[in-house]
């Protein structure tokens, strides 16, 4: 287990003495963000914007249009749609240089309630112009977005969750993770599992589940909702004719409509459910409990699957 | 009139007026856009790019330059005829304004036109924009300053308050902003639609070190700019009493002017009073 806050912070350090135009900015959320971890290491690189968004964003394409690579790091929910006109304008507009990295994305946020479990920001910035939109899933891959981000040019939202999280790939598989293509994480032939981000593990685990009773699936890890990987999802799609998409986000506008418009437009004939929240606020709750109420978790993945195969 | 130049003086107030001018001219041909706010802040722009900021239209990406950030966007006739006149693209682009497949769009756009560096339109940007700008000339011990417009009415929004206490809190003395202080916003005036006043004091207050001048005043706006480069340890403030639609007698403090250009009728009275002006102010060179 590693969180990918942590992977955040580490690889900021690392980026930060690669690129000595590599600024960094946070909104009074660093100690979560792990954006401290580069404040401790580069102070004079770090900007601490108090608890004003909006200017920390517009600021960081102000930074931006000087040459640097700027990093706005806050909670999912202040970092999209609290700011959603600054980055219209400052960053998606503009095509500024700016990398916003959020953390606490998604409702396993928990106890604090609807109010901090951001659900809606994949589908906010995916409608962007100029926006790349990514949802790492372990630290390994997390490790590596935050690198291609740093290293590639262009506007970028990257969003985390706050829990820790089982390390999927190994360190030998960093080299294989690449903006805009999907991986193939287990093979299998009855159904495709394209997931991202915190739903990355519990998908694999009901891929291990299902295999056990005979339902071999396949599991891609979406890590780059925008550009959305097409050609990967029209080969699975006519490879295995059934897909279930699964993200902690609504199911409106995210990965699972992204997926959506892809078959919709190459008339593909094939079973498909999205699995996210359902149009709804949520509440405050365990994680664990949350999950299981709103349709996340291992169990509900398996369900779906049995349910649509059956069809 | 002991530290600039008479001669000088008077060559900004022509260009000044040359420069209301293509801005009746543009919003006239365009059929749409917003004439008043454009009017009023004219002096203050014409002032920093012929006078005063460290700039080469041949560079428009040099990393040494000043900057100018129009934040109250809907001015961007003012600051196209500045860029044009000072030579970032040829003046026969300003007659395409707001035209598609056009370098000029209705408000600044970053991508679209030399010269220009903030995408603004949606109010309330420019300044936290600027604070970034600001930060990065800090980081890299540049030389250059960093200079924002801000209409009055534009203060309402909260994020202009947010820049403003970053740029106090970071001591960015390398930042200077106007508000154009014209008392008019869309709505009306803007005590009456959400009042300002007072706006020194709010300023002051948020740390800023503040200039109170006439916007319309060349050599005013000149000094205050001096003064604002060589205060130390704070941003300053440079608030410009101005009228809005100044320039043409029947736009100067009509809010009906904000945002709708002259007729044929208007346009051809503007042209006549400000080519009359600048016939009188060539003559007293």
């Amino acid at each position: 287990m590693m969180n990918p806050r942590n992977a955040y912070g580490e690889k900021l350090i690392e980026l930060g003495k690669k690129h000595s135009n590599l600024v960094v900015l946070d909104a009074d959320l660093s100690k979560s963000t792990k954006t401290i971890m580069f404040a401790k290491k580069y102070p004079k690189r770090f900007f601490e914007m108090g608890i004003a968004e909006a200017n920390m964003i517009s600021a960081a394409a102000g930074f931006a249009s000087c040459g640097k690579i700027a990093f706005a790091s806050t909670f999912a929910v202040f970092a999209t749609g609290r700011v959603y006109d600054q980055i219209r304008m400052d960053v998606a507009y503009s095509r500024a240089n700016v990398k916003i990295f959020a953390t606490h994305g998604g409702i396993s946020v928990g106890k604090d309630g609807a109010s901090h479990q951001m659900i809606e920001d994949i589908a906010l910035m995916r409608v962007l112009p100029n926006m790349t939109v990514l949802a790492p899933s372990d630290a390994t891959q997390t490790g590596k977005i935050v690198e291609l981000m740093a290293e590639t040019e262009g506007p970028m939202y990257a969003r985390v969750g706050r829990a820790n999280a089982p390390i999927i790939y190994e360190k030998e598989y960093v080299n294989s993770i690449e903006l805009g293509r999907g991986m193939i994480v287990e093979d299998g032939s009855d159904i495709t599992l394209i997931a991202c981000g915190t739903m990355v593990d519990p998908v694999m685990d009901a891929q291990k589940r299902l295999a056990k009773q005979g339902i071999h699936a396949r599991v891609i890890d979406m890590h780059t909702i925008k550009p959305l990987d097409k050609k990967l999802v029209i080969k699975c799609a006519k490879e295995t004719g059934a897909i279930i998409t699964a993200e902690e986000h609504s199911i409106i506008g995210g990965l699972g409509s992204a997926v959506a418009e892809t078959i919709a437009e190459n008339n593909l004939s094939v079973k498909f459910k999205r699995m996210g929240i359902k149009d709804v606020f949520c509440e405050s709750g365990d994680p664990k409990d949350l999950l299981e109420k709103y349709g996340l978790n291992e169990n509900h993945i398996v369900k779906n699957v049995k349910n649509l195969l059956k069809d | 009139m002991e530290r600039y130049d008479e001669r000088a003086i008077n060559k900004l107030e022509v260009t000044a007026v040359k420069i209301r001018k293509h801005i009746i001219e543009m919003l006239y041909k365009a059929g749409s856009g917003h004439p008043g706010g454009s009017l009023s802040a004219v002096d203050a722009i014409v002032a920093l790019y012929f006078a005063h900021m460290t700039h080469n239209p041949k560079k428009p990406s040099d990393p040494n330059r000043d900057r100018f950030i129009l934040s109250k966007g809907h001015a961007a006739p003012a600051l196209y005829s500045v860029l044009a006149e000072s030579g970032y693209f040829s003046v026969n682009e300003l007659k395409n304004l707001r035209e598609i497949n056009c370098m000029l769009q209705g408000h600044p756009a970053r991508l679209y036109t030399p010269g220009i560096e903030a995408s603004t339109g949606s109010l309330g940007h420019g300044l936290s924009f600027a604070n970034g700008v600001a930060l990065a000339g800090k980081l890299d011990e540049k030389k250059y300053n960093v200079y924002v417009m801000l209409g009055d009415g534009e203060t309402d929004e909260g994020q202009i308050w947010e820049a403003a206490s970053s740029a106090s809190n970071y001591k960015l003395d390398n930042l200077t902003a106007f508000i154009d202080r014209n008392f008019l916003q869309i709505d009306g005036n803007t005590e009456e639609v959400m009042r300002l006043e007072s706006v020194r004091d709010r300023w002051e207050s948020f740390g800023w070190h503040v200039i109170e001048i006439d916007g319309h005043d060349m050599e005013q706006i000149l000094e205050a700019l001096h003064e604002a480069d060589n205060h130390k340890k704070t941003p300053s403030l440079i608030i410009l009493n101005t009228v809005k639609g100044k320039g043409v007698s029947f736009m100067e403090n009509n809010v009906d002017f904000h945002g709708v250009p002259p007729n044929e009728m208007e346009y051809n009275l503007a042209m006549g009073e400000l080519d009359a002006l600048q016939k009188k102010l060539e003559a007293s060179n």
